[in-house]
Formats: structure tokens, sequence, C-alpha cells
């Protein structure tokens, strides 16, 4: 539906954007992450047609951004960074503008305006104006305007900015209850909501994509992924027992976290060691010969932000 | 079917009237949700009432047309078109909204066609409004209807343009302030471009087939000869291709849109 090909973006001497080529089907959320002025949403405006790319392409729904904007731009629905909306309008004035300019007109106008008013849960603030409201209602607001005309593809520039928690878990079910038959894209940088809606992740840093896939697949990549806590009763000498543990032939290196209430050990298996039959099968073998009673086995499943901040580089550094 | 309008042409165009209108009524309910029309219009009548009677000598002139109200307009125009033309774009950019206007399936010149008609037509009522003018003219005398015509119509063009330059300006940067410099500069330039001491000046440091072209973009020789109930092609396409200017460069400067 949305396809991006070595997208570039310049600005001045500056590289905004670098070389970013992507595809998101219909079905898919894509989650854009990536730290403050990486590029994320000078690429979504190079996608919705706002900025005209340096080099590179955009497709929506098989049209050219830049020699077929129109047809693409009626594709898509787009909420930009910050929500922004005509603050002297109320929110039903506004929704029926930008309706207006999806081509709808009278009764189907007004339709389609009721229906995004209530998917959006903007009905108790309906006649207001919008400078009266508060800021989720704003953002509410701005997201209703890109949802008027069903667009088969959306992209959503941090889309739960400024939600408290109730109305971050609204918008998200909703994001994801469309994206079973949309193609969206979403940037955010909340890890958390990468695990909630996203069908797969892009990491952006400093204008290049560093990483695509999805979320379960850059966990694995963290360097805490495989990784096996074991806590263990019944130890005598707990050097003996790490001795024991790391003679393993799957095992890396072992750590003796705590003795409290047994001795509890991190264990790294070694490369390429299959974290459930690799490694936990032989450490409960070893548990049964030695005598020791296994209170916890645990794998870990990686770690989302850690992998983030393996691959991007802080901004206070650059 | 020679001369018929393909049916997909005219959606295509029912579709652009459709657009335009959108946002050329967006921009009227913003414009009167906001003091900046009432003001424009009253500050327009009162100052336009003071100079015609006051300062103009409306009755000493004792003669039957609007001469002396219609003198008054370049000046009065200069001062109060940038201030409506200078929100324009610039409160678009720094609201954040443009992005929204642009990624819509609207064209830059639907756009643009949408805000600067919204815009003529705050000044078309001003204008309109000066309709006791008008009536006390007839009152008192027998004017003729031709030249008041094309009077007014000549005010109205001549504030076109004017709009057309301010949405020019106002499209180069978010800060109004400087927009409204620049358009006023530039609706100066023409005001004084063909004034004898500015033409004078002029012919120490340039050749005077320049000086004739730079005098040749002046306001003032086409805003004269409609007061006179001229109405020539000449005048007509001078304002037209003003406008036409202000609006070309407005779209060139939206599009290339270098400064976020």
């Amino acid at each position: 539906m949305i396809e991006a090909r070595n997208l570039q973006k310049r600005f001045g001497a500056k590289l905004a954007v670098d070389d970013v080529s992507f595809t998101v089907q219909k079905g898919e959320v894509l989650g854009f992450l990536g730290p403050n002025g990486a590029g994320k949403s000078t690429t979504m405006r190079m996608i919705t047609g706002y900025l005209p790319a340096t080099a590179g392409s955009v497709r929506v729904g098989g049209h050219d951004v830049a020699d077929d904007g129109l047809a693409a731009r009626s594709l898509l629905g787009y909420l930009p960074e910050n929500a922004p909306v005509y603050s002297d309008m109320t929110v039903q004035g506004f929704l029926r503008f930008a309706a207006e300019l999806r081509g709808f007109h009278g009764a189907v106008r007004d339709a389609a305006v009721d229906r995004v008013v209530e998917t959006c849960f903007l009905q108790p603030v309906r006649r207001q104006t919008v400078d009266t409201l508060s800021k989720g209602y704003i953002h509410r607001t701005c997201l209703a305007q890109s949802l008027l005309h069903d667009p088969p593809a959306l992209v959503l520039d941090e889309p739960t900015d400024g939600l408290d928690p109730n109305q971050k878990h609204e918008v998200r079910s909703l994001i994801k209850r469309m994206g079973e038959t949309k193609a969206i894209i979403l940037s955010t940088h909340i890890l958390e909501e990468v695990d909630a809606i996203c069908s797969r992740v892009i990491i952006i840093d400093r204008g290049r994509l560093v990483a695509n896939g999805t979320p379960a697949e850059l966990r694995a990549r963290s360097a805490s992924a495989g990784q096996v806590t074991l806590r263990l009763g019944g130890v005598a000498d707990a050097a003996a027992a790490e001795a024991a543990l790391t003679a393993l032939d799957a095992v890396e290196t072992v750590q003796l976290l705590d003795r409290e209430g047994g001795c509890l050990f991190r264990l790294q298996p070694k490369r390429g060691v299959v974290a459930g039959d690799g490694l936990a099968a032989p450490l409960l073998k070893l548990a049964a010969a030695k005598g020791w009673m296994v209170g916890e086995l645990h794998t870990e499943e990686g770690r989302l932000d850690e992998f983030f901040r393996g691959i991007t580089v802080p901004d206070t550094v650059r | 079917m020679n001369g018929r309008v393909k049916p997909e042409k005219l959606d295509d165009i029912m579709n652009a009237i459709g657009n335009i209108w959108a946002v050329c009524k967006r921009e009227l309910g913003s414009c009167f949700a906001s003091p900046v029309a009432y003001v424009f219009i009253i500050i327009f009548l009162l100052l336009s009432g003071f100079f015609t009677f006051n300062v103009g000598g409306f009755f000493e002139r004792n003669e039957a047309s609007l001469t002396g109200f219609f003198l008054w307009h370049p000046w009065l125009y200069l001062f109060l078109v940038p201030a409506i033309g200078m929100r324009l774009w610039a409160e678009e950019r720094r609201g954040g909204t443009l992005e929204l206007l642009l990624t819509m399936p609207v064209t830059c010149w639907q756009a643009i066609t949408g805000k600067f008609l919204a815009a003529w037509a705050v000044l078309g009522l001003a204008l309109l409004l000066t309709f006791p003018m008008l009536l006390t003219v007839m009152y008192l005398g027998e004017p003729d209807p031709g030249m008041l015509l094309s009077g007014y119509l000549g005010s109205f063009l001549l504030a076109g343009a004017y709009l057309a330059l301010a949405s020019m300006t106002s499209a180069m940067t978010r800060n109004q302030v400087v927009s409204f410099i620049l358009a006023l500069s530039l609706c100066l330039f023409l005001i004084l471009a063909g004034w004898p001491p500015v033409t004078d000046l002029l012919v120490k440091w340039a050749r005077p087939e320049l000086v004739s072209i730079i005098a040749g973009f002046s306001v003032i020789p086409h805003f004269d000869a409609l007061q006179k109930g001229l109405l020539t092609l000449s005048s007509a396409v001078y304002f037209l291709s003003l406008i036409f200017f202000g609006l070309f460069v407005t779209a060139v400067i939206l599009r290339s849109r270098r400064t976020r």
C-alpha cells in the first residue's frame, strides 16, 4: 500500500534522511522509532507529499506522491506532528471543512463527521471552539480529521503524544483495530506502544534505516536476549555450583547475583544455543544430578529499549 | 462530439470549484470569527470618510464625482491591505495547519485561490459599504454612472493587486510583521515608481529606457485612467497580471517549502 524507495532529503548541507526504503501492506502497523531529530517526521512528510524528496520516490496505492499527488493524497489519512488544527473553528466546523476537502458534501459529509466524532470520543466537545479544548481533545480532533474518508493508508506522527493514560489506551486500541484492514505507519517514542500495537518496527538513526523487523525479532537481537535466570535451593557451596554451571557446554558465562532465598544465577548462553532446549534441558539435568531444587528458571526474551539504545546514538554525544 | 466537455473533465472542474469554495468559506469564517475583518472594514470606512470630506475637500470641489474619494485609496490600501494579507500564509505556517491543508487532496493553486478570494471578498465588502458616499453624490448632482462604476472597479482591482503581493510576502515568512513590512514596501514601490520626483532621481543613475520601464510598473496611471472612466485593456491586463504574478510566486514559495 505504501512503498518508499531510496528516500533522501537534504536541508542545505545536512542530510536529514538518507536512502530509506520500506513497504507497508494492508493489515500491517509499522512503528517508526528513532531518537529526536533522526528524520522520522521528515520521512513522514515526504510520504504524505508535504515535503518533496531530494531523491527517491514514494508510492501510495500505486500512485507516485510527486507525480500523481492528488490520487496518492486522497488514499492517505495524515496526523501531522503536534496535531495542528485551526484554533478559531469549532470541532464540528473543522471536521466539516476537512470532509469537504475530501469531496464529501451534504448528508454524506455530516454522516462522515458523525462517524469520526463517535470513533474519537469527541461528542462532549463537538460544538466547542478548538482553542478552548485540552490538548487531548485537540489531538483527537486532528486524528478524527485523518479518518473522515476511511482511508486505506494512515500516517500518524506520534498519535498518543500528550494524551493521558486512559486516552492513550483508547487510541491504541483504535489503531490496533484499524490496523487489521489498513496500512498504518506511526512514529512514537514509547517502546511499550510498539509492543502493544505494531506488527513491524523500523528504527531510524541520523537519517539512516538501522533496523527493520517484528518487535519479537528486534527484542531477540538485544544483548540480554536468551539469558537465563536460575534460582537454586539446597546449594551447599555456591562457588562450586557456579563452577559446575560454567562447565556446561552451552554456557558462556555465569554470574552469581544473589544468595538470599537460594542462589540466583544469570547464565549467558554460547552463541547459537537455542534458549529453551539448548540450555534449560542440560540445566535441569545437572540440577537433578546435584540434588538442587530449581525455584525459578526464566529465559529472557530480550528488551526493545536495550536493542534501541544499542543501535542508535543518543543526541547528547553527537 | 466536438465542443462537448468530457464528463471526467467536468468532474475535475466541479471538484476544483468545491475545494476552492471550501477553503474560501473557511477563510471567511476565520476572518469574521476574529476582529480582523471588522477592524479592517471600520477603519477603512472611517479613514476614507475622513480623507474625502476633511482633507480632500469633497464639497469645495463642487463636482458630481467621487474623484476626491478614490484619490486616497492607493494610500489607504497601502497600509490596510498588507494588514489583511499578512496573516494569509504566515498564520497557517506558524500554526502548522499549512501541513494539514497541503496534504489534503487539494492542489496548491486551489488553496491559494480560495484564500485569496476570501480576503479579496472582505476588501470588496468594505468597498461596497462605502455606498453612502455614492448616494451622497447622486443626491447632490448628476454623476456619470459609468465613471462611478469604473472607479469602483479600479479600486477593487487595486486592492486585489496589493493583496496578491501581500499573499506572496506572507508565504515567505512565518513572521507576520516581516510580511507586513515587505508587502508595504512593494506596494509603496508600485505607487512611487512613476512619480516624477522618483523618476527624476532615477534618471541621474539609470538609462532613460530603464527608468521608463520602472515607471511602467506604477499603478497610478492605470488607477487614474479607471477613475476617469477609461477602462482600457492595458489597465485590465496590468492589474490581472499583477494578481497572477503575486499568486504565482506564492505557489512557487509554498511548493518549495525550503524553510520548515
